[in-house]
């Protein structure tokens, strides 16, 4: 392979991580993972409708699929919850019926369209380089690239723009609505960046592994920082690590390539959740010890 | 006409059509220290967020400085119970403070340097100053609280709710949210607090609410903190505290 179709394949791969690890700080900060992951799964039926209703892949058209049904699963959720059935399970009921439909839809007209259930699935990512971008004839390189780069820099505007009510709603919901932060819009506006990053990356790493993308770099980052700031900065840089090694990685083994990312991704995990300065298992082992010593030392004298 | 801090009419709560406040009519004076008193269960709480707009109220009306809560946001500042958020989030106790001034922000407005020095100032004043750049997870429980105190003041209101802020803390916090409370009283605020010691209800609180789903008795505390209306507010329970409660009935039948 050569050095265009390479950096290629990374380039999407980083900025499919950086953008869903900066959307899942959020998620994993208000305990939502699991929420990230239904959304992922039940925007299918979108993509699936929307492609079906215009025939085309063209991506506006998906990300519009996507984000709609993103945005009807959160209010699904929240209507279930408030009639009093329990989050988890109104998670689980929305989404798993969304995904089915979403199934039922591309294994009916699979015959008809492009559309490609292990595709949908686990992505892939290896066609990058081939599906390029030509704008009047010009040639300007993968159009996944494209894709991702404007959804990264959607997220950076979003996530930069509404910082302050992100960062309330997350840590004090209650505080944030009596001062009058629409806590409604501030959740939907998050589920909305959700969706459209997960169809963005859906193409690329998938509706699986990008649950992993979103949650896995967040919470390595978590482990390593007591700043909201720095986790972001964090959690996207471990997400384009994870991208570059994780590339290689395939290469070595002639693996899948969105699994090797992950993989890396969730080596860089273990190694955080062990030798995180302060939290990590190994520094906790030792300040044990010191403790335990120290008092021995007192009991002595 | 005088604009009373808080005027509540009539306000019901219910979950699942079970009321947990029942028609409570309150108007409550400007610059008193306004205690929130009955037993477990009786929707102090309840109360409280249904004012402030954050359970929905069956019925009823409330006014905050003469015109709708929703209108009058900036002049209301809350404490919430600090058990309701997760102090492991990767933030330190400055940032917390400033988000005080969040409502006033608006949207897009990031807080400056003024912000920071008032909330700087709003640490000071608890005794948090030396704590500004502490994660918050590693605070202990008094002085989370007083970083809750202190984001209330950097909301600079008029009224305040504080919800159970006694609840749990050391020695060295209840004092500096007594003298705190005081300190308010003094610039002319509003506090309404929800509070579960009997003991020290007589010391702290010029105004007394007694709750219990409904509205038992309100007024000036040395009126209202009867060991009649204590009995009726708390019912046989009271009896259940043993000794203490004892002593809080005889020092109320003394006043």
């Amino acid at each position: 392979m050569d050095w265009y179709a390479s950096l290629s394949i990374i380039a999407v791969g980083a900025l499919v991580a950086a953008s869903a690890g900066m959307v899942g700080c959020f998620l994993v900060l208000r305990r939502l993972a699991l929420l990230g992951d239904a959304i992922s799964h039940a925007v299918l039926p979108g993509i699936a409708l929307a492609f079906l209703l215009t025939g085309s892949r063209g991506t506006l058209i998906m990300v519009l699929g996507a984000g709609a049904l993103g945005i009807l699963t959160t209010f699904l959720v929240q209507s279930l919850q408030r009639a009093g059935v329990q989050e988890d399970a109104g998670i689980g009921v929305s989404f798993t019926a969304l995904f089915a439909i979403g199934v039922v839809l591309v294994s009916l007209f699979a015959g008809k369209v492009d559309l490609d259930l292990d595709c949908v699935l686990y992505g892939e990512i290896a066609y990058t380089p081939w599906d390029t971008l030509v704008v009047g004839g010009i040639n300007l390189g993968p159009e996944s690239v494209w894709i991702m780069g404007g959804i990264f820099l959607l997220v950076v505007a979003v996530i930069g723009a509404f910082y302050k009510e992100l960062k309330i709603c997350a840590f004090d919901p209650a505080m944030a609505a009596a001062v009058g932060i629409n806590v409604a819009l501030v959740h939907y506006l998050l589920m909305g960046l959700v969706s459209v990053t997960t169809v963005g990356a859906f193409e690329s790493v998938g509706a699986i592994l990008v649950v992993a993308m979103m949650i896995v770099p967040a919470a390595t980052a978590y482990l390593l920082t007591e700043r909201l700031g720095t986790m972001l900065v964090l959690a996207a840089a471990q997400g384009v690590v994870s991208a570059v090694l994780g590339y290689f990685v395939a290469r070595h083994f002639d693996s899948s390539i969105a699994a090797a990312m992950t993989t890396v991704s969730g080596a860089l995990f273990t190694l955080a959740f062990l030798f995180a300065p302060r939290t990590g298992v190994v520094a906790r082992a030792l300040a044990h010890r010191g403790l335990r010593q120290e008092s021995a030392r007192g009991l002595r004298v | 006409m005088a604009e009373y801090p808080l005027e509540v009419r009539d306000l019901t709560v219910a979950y699942h059509r079970k009321p947990v406040v029942q028609s409570v009519n309150l108007t409550l004076p400007e610059g008193q220290l306004v205690g929130v008193v009955g037993p477990n269960g009786a929707g102090k709480s309840t109360m409280l967020k249904a004012i402030l707009g954050l359970v929905p109220a069956a019925a009823g009306e409330v006014r905050v400085f003469g015109r709708p809560y929703a209108a009058q946001r900036s002049l209301v500042g809350y404490v919430p119970q600090r058990g309701s958020v997760d102090w492991d989030f990767p933030t330190d106790a400055l940032d917390v403070v400033l988000m005080g001034r969040y409502g006033r922000l608006g949207w897009f407005r990031r807080p400056g340097a003024k912000d920071r020095e008032l909330a700087m100032e709003c640490l000071r004043q608890v005794g948090m100053a030396d704590f500004a750049n502490r994660q918050i997870s590693q605070l202990s429980g008094g002085q989370q609280q007083r970083v809750f105190l202190a984001r209330a003041l950097a909301q600079d209101a008029r009224l305040y709710f504080m919800d159970e802020p006694f609840a749990g803390v050391d020695a060295a916090t209840e004092k500096a949210i007594v003298s705190l409370l005081g300190a308010l009283k003094e610039r002319g605020k509003t506090v309404v607090v929800v509070h579960h010691d009997l003991q020290t209800v007589k010391e702290y609180f010029d105004w007394l609410v007694l709750l219990n789903m409904r509205l038992i008795a309100f007024g000036p505390t040395e009126e209202v903190f009867t060991a009649e209306n204590l009995q009726k507010a708390y019912g046989g329970r009271l009896t259940q505290f043993g000794a203490g409660a004892a002593a809080v009935l005889a020092a109320a039948k003394e006043a």
